[in-house]
């Protein structure tokens, strides 16, 4: 047994390998010319400005949260399901007391409306009232006739 | 394959080195995974006795570990983010009230 | 052969974790941790523990880092740099730590006869393990549910902005 592990070792090793060969190889024949403007990170044309440590939405640590928790679940069905089988219809009763006292958490999550992605809400839709924004007000025919007489 | 002895001596340096972590830092975080090192090092321990004594119990053990150390993971770094919206900060020596 | 492939993940293991408490950048701190973790899976296989090695990887390195590096996002501060604070007792933590590892030592010298007979270890962990949590570790097992489940609500319930 400890061979067929030592093919998953000598499979990540090789993984490796490539790699830095892959690497090395480019390293050797490729031109290397840095200049300022090369070295600075990749923003689709833009200058790259601030910090890149923004403060990210509490909702992504919500999701991952979620996730671990029902990962530890998946690895609890793993054992189960290789033995399932043979032991019958008892094990399938258990199973489903373990996944359903998690589903009340799903449930709970669900409720709680945890899942769902706020999304902000558009400010210039279709049906918006333009009316009150300076940029698109009609022109003031008294303020215009006044400019005019100016001229 | 390697006597035990192995596994024991180098269980208890990952464990030390945890011991140091959660002494010597001042971030929560990095006590946290301070935690997450001494926990690896006893179940390092688990699974060494597991295969001395021929006994897949311990192995069982490690999985319920695994379990709990998801769990504290979860609440734990819950409660500093709780905690750095309050007091923006996450140092261990901010953390000094009850309540807030 | 195999004493080697020990040394090479145990070596992996330790320095990744004096790098975690080592390092002044939360990052490195967490990278770091990857290795660790890795490097144990490795030795959970070396011990013949194939389920608990995938476990370890799918647990702690998919999931247990992420949740971590998720957890360093939303705490890094706009401007810094984590610093090491300089008030704190150094010396006292590593004398204790030491000598935390200098006892731990001398337990296990203590006991010259760890019965180092080679063991050939079980084969087939996966059923047996299986059979376990289903027979005799079936209340541990349904306990553990409830145990994530009061986790998931709990941190759910921590981790929500108030005003929403």
């Amino acid at each position: 047994m400890l061979w067929d592990l030592g093919s998953v070792l000598m499979f990540m090793v090789t993984s490796l390998v490539i790699i830095g060969i892959t690497l090395l190889i480019a390293k050797l024949f490729r031109r290397d010319n840095p200049t300022e403007e090369k070295l600075t990170s990749y923003e689709c044309g833009e200058d790259p400005v601030g910090n890149p440590w923004v403060q990210f939405n509490i909702r992504f640590y919500v999701v991952a949260l979620i996730f671990l928790i029902f990962e530890v679940e998946i690895v609890f069905l793993y054992p189960w399901a290789t033995v399932f089988k043979e032991m019958g219809f008892f094990t399938f009763v258990e199973m489903m007391i373990f996944v359903g006292i998690l589903l009340v958490g799903y449930a709970y999550v669900w409720v709680k409306g945890d899942l769902n992605w706020v999304l902000p809400k558009p400010k210039y839709t279709a049906d918006f009232d333009y009316s009150n924004v300076p940029r698109f007000k009609k022109p003031d025919a008294e303020k215009a006739r006044k400019l005019q007489a100016v001229e | 394959m390697l006597p035990i002895e192995y596994y024991l001596w180098f269980a208890a340096a990952l464990f030390a080195i945890g011991v140091a972590g959660v002494l010597l830092r001042r971030n929560v975080i990095i006590v946290f995974m301070s935690i997450e090192l001494m926990l690896n090092a006893v179940n390092v321990t688990f699974i060494a006795f597991s295969r001395q004594m021929n006994n897949i119990d311990g192995q069982i053990f490690v999985f319920f570990v695994m379990t709990l150390a998801a769990a504290e993971v979860a609440v734990g770094l819950a409660i500093i983010v709780a905690m750095y919206r309050n007091k923006k900060s996450i140092n261990v020596q901010d953390m000094n009230l009850l309540k807030w | 052969m195999e004493s080697f492939v020990f040394y090479i993940f145990a070596f992996m293991v330790v320095a990744g974790g004096w790098v975690v408490i080592y390092s002044n950048n939360l990052i490195y701190s967490a990278f770091s941790l990857l290795f660790t973790f890795v490097g144990l899976a490795g030795l959970y296989g070396l011990l013949m523990a194939d389920f608990i090695a995938a476990t370890q990887i799918l647990i702690y390195a998919g999931g247990v880092l992420i949740l971590l590096l998720f957890g360093i996002m939303l705490t890094a501060r706009k401007t810094s740099i984590e610093i090491t604070q300089s008030n704190l007792p150094r010396l006292p933590g590593a004398i204790i730590s030491s000598l935390i590892f200098l006892l731990l030592m001398v337990v296990i010298f203590s006991e010259p006869n760890w019965n180092s007979a080679t063991n050939p270890g079980v084969k087939e962990t996966v059923p047996v393990i299986g059979k376990l949590l289903m027979t005799k570790y079936l209340i541990p097992f349904e306990l553990a549910s409830i145990l994530l489940l009061a986790a998931l609500i709990g941190s759910v319930f921590i981790a929500r902005r108030e005003d929403s």
